[in-house]
């Protein structure tokens, strides 16, 4: 007999006006600011941005502090609203060689054009916790120094000229890229869909994806060619213009990773690439998603099937945490009625062991 | 439109108010917000991709003298949009477009030049200078 039951609703709202009020704390503690989140907590907003696939640094900081700074429910918020929005169209794709440079290294090339400029980075820290940062001490005034102008031509762009590095996919291909944000995905996928959800997977799933590629599950060599961090301009073409409407800048994050390759019947050994592409300051997500990228083209480059991260649908199907959290955390919601028959089974399923074993037993006497 | 597009919200409203200008206008679109994809290109260069949202806002106004002007910009501020598409629309009469350049536009670039200029600055003082080290030989 199936028996609807309803209730919950005082306990729901009141569990929400305690969420409301656990999420303030304390009234002695000044409330906190989106913009001081946006400034002091940029990397959050930052990953906020990227899983939540919507770059808009003010939402993202509003996601946080409604998230209480639970960055996957952050993430579903952000997701959430971008669901509301009407779209107007496809920017032209973004010259990341033209960006506004504020870090870029390279661990192939010590003395590349543009040279190794650090930038923000918590590399060569000693990850000692600082007790002045607690007490609230400003920090010193950045140093200057007048920029020498030399291009920040691309690693790719002179590794290319020698025939060494696999030339990027020609754009002439496929002109119009998939949209997994409108369509159902389908596997097998084409490299820039696959792009698109490793740009909004998350940072923790690529990271270790990316690690098993290095321990040995799907070994291929990378090296870091070049990583920028730094602001592109955005441009979009709509009919009201004869021109294409310039909207801004982002910031964006991107990684080209270097991959040895032996070769195969179409290709000579060269070096082969896995790129990465993630919106705001997020260095270790493209580093993921570059590994994750070339891990994922094993069959294109015929390579032997052997790993986790050369699964495409493994991977892709369980990159997205909007996704594995509704899942995951579905099964807190009331089964009340599943579990019922389940118990029942469980039951009957003893009973009839019981008495197996009662037989036996008479059986034996 | 590049300029009007980045210009921070504040400065532009303050730069707009100094300007003492307040046509007549109604609007013929929005101001809207709404989503752009964002395109990257594979490894760079390649082929494109759909890569993630950005919020976009604009809007169309037309002047009592049917001038009509379009902005579009990042993010979700209404009224920025709707300013930008009457500084737009103005900027079809050649006078009004050379006193909105000299006295709003051109403040704004500079503005946005010398943020950039300083963010060079700081990241070129993070620049690796290589010096190789002379092996003791006695």
């Amino acid at each position: 007999m199936y028996v609807a039951v309803k209730g919950g609703e005082t306990a729901i709202d009141n569990a929400h006006k305690l969420l409301a009020d656990r999420r303030r704390g304390n009234r002695d503690v000044a409330d906190l600011g989106l913009d001081q989140i946006m400034e002091q907590l940029s990397l959050a907003v930052d990953r906020v941005m990227s899983e939540g696939a919507l770059y808009d640094r003010e939402l993202a900081a509003l996601a946080i502090k409604q998230a209480r700074g639970d960055l996957i429910e952050a993430i579903f918020l952000a997701r959430a609203y971008r669901t509301t929005l009407p779209r107007f169209g496809y920017t032209q794709p973004v010259d990341t060689g033209r960006m506004q440079v504020e870090r870029r290294i390279s661990a192939c090339f010590k003395d590349l054009p543009g040279g190794q400029l650090l930038g923000p980075t918590f590399d060569y820290t000693h990850r000692l916790l600082d007790p002045a940062l607690a007490g609230g001490a400003a920090p010193e005034t950045p140093e200057v120094r007048d920029p020498d102008g030399a291009p920040m031509m691309r690693v790719s762009d002179f590794l290319g000229q020698e025939g060494l590095l696999e030339p990027a996919p020609d754009a002439a291909d496929k002109p119009v890229p998939d949209d997994i944000a409108r369509n159902p995905m389908s596997y097998p996928m084409d490299r820039d869909a696959r792009l698109q959800a490793l740009a909004r997977g998350d940072e923790g799933f690529l990271l270790s994806m990316g690690y098993s590629t290095q321990r040995g599950y799907a070994r291929s060599h990378p090296f870091a060619g070049e990583i920028r961090i730094g602001e592109v301009e955005l441009e979009i073409a709509v009919p009201e213009l004869d021109f294409a409407a310039p909207l801004g800048r982002i910031q964006v994050t991107e990684c080209q990773m270097v991959n040895q390759f032996q070769g195969s019947a179409k290709a000579p050994p060269q070096f082969t690439r896995g790129y990465g592409l993630v919106f705001g300051q997020a260095e270790r997500k493209s580093m993921a998603m570059a590994l994750v990228d070339r891990a994922l083209r094993a069959t294109e480059l015929g390579e032997d099937l052997t790993a986790p991260a050369q699964d495409e649908e493994f991977v892709i199907a369980h990159s997205d945490n909007v996704q594995a959290t509704g899942f995951v955390e579905h099964l807190k919601l009331p089964h009340y009625v599943d579990f019922q028959s389940e118990l029942n089974l469980v039951r009957r399923m003893r009973a009839e062991v019981e008495a197996r074993t009662e037989t036996h037993q008479e059986a034996a006497e | 439109m590049a300029v009007l597009a980045r210009a921070e919200g504040k400065q532009l409203r303050e730069l707009w108010g100094g300007l003492g200008i307040d046509p007549a206008f109604e609007m013929v679109r929005g101001p809207e917000t709404g989503l752009a994809t964002v395109r990257g290109r594979i490894s760079g260069d390649g082929a494109p991709f759909n890569f993630g949202d950005v919020t976009v806002t604009r809007a169309s106004v037309r002047l009592q003298d049917g001038a009509v002007g379009h902005a579009y910009r990042l993010g979700r501020d209404q009224g920025a949009a709707r300013l930008c598409a009457v500084i737009d629309a103005l900027a079809d009469d050649a006078a009004m477009a050379a006193t909105i350049d000299s006295r709003l536009v051109e403040p704004l670039r500079e503005a946005l030049a010398a943020r950039d200029r300083q963010r060079q600055a700081e990241t070129a003082a993070t620049k690796v200078d290589f010096f190789t080290l002379v092996r003791g030989e006695d």
